[in-house]
């Protein structure tokens, strides 16, 4: 397995060669394999494909995302996930028994809901709600972060939401679209990790963050 | 004759205005955004989008909309321009989304706009060319899917002689023999041509050598432009 990466623009050969198959952002124009995104190109077990280093989120299947309840319909809610389009929560998704007269009594406009991206077709996005830790949020605050620097935020295999969870002793679920739920018993805590999230953001093109991070909590400690 | 031929600059007739500078990520609100300059002139261009295009009327249900808007700042001349569109601004506007769209892959993004605003900072001619290069690069920054990006140079002639990337004096003084003639063009990275305008006279021959001239000139651009770009992508 090959695994390199390089900054590609839109345009640029990635590689060439029979067998290489072209994955997201990229096309193929005869052999060679093209960017047609702008991004960190990334080969591995010879698919291509782009990392996005810039622009607006981009609703992938499968995502965890953080939105805000923009209308009720008759079957369901409009969510509004800060990306290009809106999507869509259907009453079917809904894991428990709900009364068709009294969908707001469940989420109200403005309400906040961690949702699962289901199904991404040509009419919109469709959201479920339907696997654990997903639902309506009650309480808590919400940080809203670039959505290219989610997975700093993450850190490899989780090693870096799981240093903050542990040293602020909050409750946090990171959206992909870049909304972040903090929960805990004090207001403090809460605001301790945004201010640690924060900080994650701004020095996101360091290598070995996740212990500039550990090093940063050492100096707040004191 | 040609190098008998001296320019108002000191610039010899293939030489282009220097310094050209370019640079990504210089907006933070935006989605995307890039500086450009060539000379004296500036263009600073950001990307909003893609977003849901309002008013809905405007949408388009079959694919996605590119709105570009140039707008030259009160400041950016010798006598302060008056703010506001204006006819010259809505026309390069236009000339600017006829420059990018075939460039750009928006089919998927139904109902949808690709909003860039072109501001000229400082302007001493080519101040199109320069919003092409800058909204190419702030395109491409935004994530959009791209063929590739384009390159935009001005060619011209003053008298008899083909010259390159004309500036203020050159465009709009020069009076000698046949005056000046002024086209702007914008390139693919493999050397096509997405737009082209002529202002003045000029035969079909020496017309076809000008775009010879400008598409050598316009990769050059192209490699200060995927420079600025991957500059950025290494933070």
């Amino acid at each position: 397995m090959t695994n390199e990466r390089k900054i590609v623009i839109p345009g640029e050969i990635i590689t060439t060669g029979e067998g290489n198959l072209p994955g997201e952002g990229t096309e193929k124009r005869g052999t060679d394999i093209i960017a047609i995104k702008f991004g960190l190109a990334e080969e591995s077990n010879r698919l291509v494909r782009i990392i996005p280093l810039s622009g607006v989120y981009q609703p992938r299947r499968g995502n965890v995302v953080i939105g805000k309840v923009e209308n009720v319909t008759f079957n369901g809610w409009i969510i509004d996930i800060d990306a290009p389009e809106s999507a869509f929560l259907s009453l079917s998704e809904v894991p428990r028994y709900v009364n068709k007269d009294g969908l707001e009594e469940v989420m109200d406009i403005r309400d906040m809901v961690i949702a699962k991206i289901w199904g991404i077709n040509k009419r919109g996005t469709d959201l479920s709600i339907k696997s654990r830790g997903l639902g309506k949020i009650d309480g808590g605050i919400i940080v809203k972060i670039n959505s290219n620097k989610v997975p700093r935020v993450i850190g490899k295999e989780g090693s870096m939401i799981n240093l903050i969870k542990d040293e602020t002793g909050c409750d946090i679920t990171v959206g992909q679209n870049g909304l972040i739920w903090i929960k805990s018993d004090k207001i403090e805590n809460e605001l301790y990790a945004k201010k640690a999230i924060l900080f994650v953001t701004e020095k996101s093109f360091v290598s070995g963050l996740t212990d500039e991070v550990k090093k940063w909590f050492e100096e707040e400690k004191k | 004759m040609t190098k008998e031929f001296k320019r108002n600059s000191g610039r010899k007739p293939e030489e282009m205005r220097t310094p050209i500078k370019a640079e990504v990520g210089i907006i933070p609100n935006a989605d995307g955004s890039a500086m450009f300059q060539v000379g004296k002139t500036i263009a600073y261009a950001s990307v909003f989008g893609p977003k849901k295009m309002h008013p809905q009327h405007l949408q388009n249900p079959a694919k996605g909309t590119l709105r570009c808007t140039y707008n030259m700042l009160s400041f950016s001349v010798n006598d302060r321009i008056r703010p506001g569109p204006s006819r010259r601004s809505t026309e390069i506007s236009k000339i600017t989304e006829w420059a990018l769209e075939p460039v750009l892959m928006i089919d998927n993004y139904p109902n949808m706009v690709i909003d860039v605003h072109i501001n000229i900072i400082q302007a001493d001619a080519g101040t199109r060319c320069a919003g092409i290069n800058a909204a190419a690069m702030a395109l491409a920054h935004a994530g959009i899917p791209m063929k590739s990006i384009v390159s935009s140079v001005a060619a011209g002639k003053l008298d008899k002689t083909l010259v390159l990337d004309l500036d203020k004096y050159e465009d709009s003084e020069y009076d000698e023999g046949e005056g000046s003639t002024d086209i702007p063009m914008t390139f693919t990275p493999d050397g096509r041509l997405t737009h082209i305008q002529v202002d003045g006279k000029i035969t079909g021959k020496q017309l076809k050598e000008a775009v010879e001239l400008a598409r050598k000139a316009a990769k050059e651009i192209y490699e200060v432009q995927k420079k600025a770009l991957k500059e950025i992508g290494e933070e």
